[in-house]
């Protein structure tokens, strides 16, 4: 018999939290192969969000760290400016990086900090039940927008990864999504780019944004969920790589 | 200038003896009346090949030094009283995942935007934690630039042994104020390796610095634990001075730039005949309990000023356990108390036969 796939051993062999059909166990793969890949486990650092992927460390087998909600880049600063032989990521998701952290997301690609972002985006906030995000949809309805996101009301589904792009500090930026095959395939390369910057020691901030299928809060099966973000999400999130 | 005569304010002499108590990191915001100490930073911290960020908020200071600290660096930050709010979130988040920092206040009046004026209104703050859970911070509260120089490094020091915040409390006046200091080179402590520390997980198991414990009973557990800490801290490190306490009826409680004031009060009142003494608490937390409790078994009245409108009183109080009246001259709003203030309160206590 022959094998042609097996976990990368930087993924812990166990259950996750996460729902059924939710991208955070991908991501959470991809992120590990690329750690293995590029042989940076001894020497990485990862910070996990307030959010669903809180217990990041419990499915990464590397140092880790938790912090304060949207905090994570100001964190990430800290650790690499006093260590920049270690390779530092923040896996954030979209109430943390684009609500509640955006001057520390804004502020660290200002600065030009050597980080790892991954960004993963799927429009709500899991962890607390759903609630509306900056990057909730136009007429999604969600727990605190029950008649659907208005522009009027609420104001448009906010574009981080195109602001970050325009600050001469963030060298890398690319949108991916967990929507199929050659979305994750995608994804992995991203990401794993996404680290080499860093391990080369190139001069600023690469942010990798996922957008990520929440079946529950979406109220869709895991199948229509990916759908969703091929025909909705992608429309007001562009794929591909705005910047390097 | 190691050992010799040096003329320095305070906020610039407190960065000084953090740099040579091997602070690796630090982070700043600008607010007044604290600026010198990130303009000082900003210059010596690249010198000495170490990290000097100036950073985007209060926030985002306190986090960059979570940050350095979980790497296992020596970490601080410094600010005045509004951004010191700000960082309660931060200073919450270290006490929970047991991480060593420096933050210092130099208190300015509040509330609000308040003022520029100094200021002692953030002992309530700082005292008692500050932002959310059962935590505590170690608290100094220096009364000259030379206690500022001093109590820098024990502060770097019982930040590690103790993993925890340890918070020094100054104040716009003693920020400000040129004294001369000497900067002594004096023993450290013995400190716990940093087996904590992130470092990356090579040739050893994943490790992992969090305040997040959802297992039931868990988090009481880590909250048993961290009050233990703060026990034998009561127990070990209090520091206070006591002054001509010898025959006085009425003994003044202050500390930091007020105790000065007091001091020279007590110096008149002694002239004029008047049996008056100090006790200045130098940690403010843990608090001189014993020492106030047994000095009120042997004087009649305790007076504490303060520049707040009354808040290291209630500790006071706490001490004193009702064994002898405590009154308070409390000056707030920036407002400073003077020696004729207190030695007019005194004259009147004496005169009143007060008990």
């Amino acid at each position: 018999m022959q094998t042609v796939f097996k976990r990368t051993p930087t993924l812990k062999d166990c259950p996750t939290h996460y729902c059924p059909g939710c991208g955070h166990g991908i991501a959470h793969r991809l992120v590990a192969e690329a750690i293995d890949e590029l042989g940076i486990r001894q020497r990485t650092i990862g910070i996990a969000p307030v959010g669903c992927a809180v217990l990041l460390y419990d499915y990464i087998d590397v140092d880790c760290i938790e912090v304060a909600h949207g905090r994570a880049p100001a964190v990430a600063t800290g650790m690499k400016r006093t260590s920049p032989d270690k390779i530092i990521f923040s896996y954030q998701g979209d109430g943390d990086l684009a609500s509640i952290g955006a001057a520390e997301i804004l502020h660290a690609g200002h600065r030009g900090e050597r980080l790892t972002v991954i960004f993963v985006n799927n429009a709500v906030y899991g962890m607390t039940g759903g609630q509306m995000a900056p990057t909730t949809m136009l007429n999604q309805v969600t727990a605190t927008s029950p008649k659907g996101r208005t522009a009027a009301e609420q104001g448009y589904p906010l574009q981080v990864s195109e602001i970050m792009a325009l600050l001469p500090g963030v060298i890398y930026v690319e949108r991916t999504a967990l929507d199929g095959a050659t979305g994750v395939r995608k994804t992995k390369k991203a990401i794993k780019h996404a680290f080499e910057l860093q391990i080369e020691g190139a001069p600023g901030l690469a942010l990798v944004e996922v957008l990520s299928p929440c079946p529950t809060y979406w109220r869709m099966s895991p199948a229509k969920a990916m759908e969703w973000i091929k025909t909705e999400m992608a429309k007001v999130f562009p794929l591909g790589r705005l910047k390097g | 200038m190691s050992g010799e005569r040096v003329l320095m304010c305070g906020n610039e002499a407190l960065a000084e003896a953090a740099i040579r108590a091997g602070c690796d990191a630090y982070f700043g915001y600008p607010i007044t009346p604290q600026n010198e100490v990130a303009a000082y930073m900003s210059k010596r911290m690249p010198e000495e090949g170490r990290v000097f960020v100036q950073s985007e908020s209060e926030l985002a200071a306190i986090s960059m030094v979570f940050g350095a600290s979980a790497v296992g660096k020596r970490a601080m930050t410094s600010s005045s009283s509004p951004g010191i709010s700000l960082m309660q979130e931060g200073i919450s988040y270290l006490a929970g995942a047991e991480l060593p920092a420096v933050v210092v206040n130099v208190m300015r009046g509040g509330p609000g935007l308040g003022n520029i004026a100094p200021s002692q209104s953030d002992y309530f703050q700082a005292t008692r934690g500050g932002g959310h859970g059962d935590y505590r911070t170690i608290v100094f509260g220096p009364s000259t630039v030379q206690e500022l120089v001093d109590y820098m490094a024990l502060a770097f020091d019982l930040a590690d042994q103790y993993q925890m915040t340890v918070l020094v409390l100054a104040d716009g006046i003693l920020g400000q104020m040129m004294e001369p200091i000497v900067f002594e080179k004096r023993p450290g402590r013995e400190l716990p390796p940093k087996d904590w520390a992130l470092t990356g997980a090579n040739g050893r198991e994943q490790r992992i610095v969090r305040s997040l414990w959802l297992a039931e009973g868990k988090l009481e557990e880590q909250n048993r634990k961290l009050q233990a800490k703060y026990e034998q801290i009561c127990r070990n490190e209090v520091i206070c001075e006591e002054y001509k306490l010898e025959d006085a009826e009425v003994v003044i409680v202050a500390y930091g730039v007020a105790a000065r004031i007091a001091r020279s009060a007590v110096n008149r009142a002694r002239d004029e005949g008047m049996p008056v003494g100090l006790i200045r608490p130098i940690t403010l937390w843990p608090f001189p309990t014993e020492q106030i409790s047994k000095a009120a078994d042997e004087f009649r009245l305790f007076l504490t000023v303060e520049m707040s409108a009354g808040q290291m009183v209630e500790d006071v109080k706490l001490a004193v356990a009702g064994k002898a009246p405590v009154l308070l001259h409390g000056r707030c709003g920036g407002g400073v108390p003077s020696v004729d203030e207190i030695l007019d309160i005194i004259k009147e206590l004496s005169l009143s036969g007060k008990r």
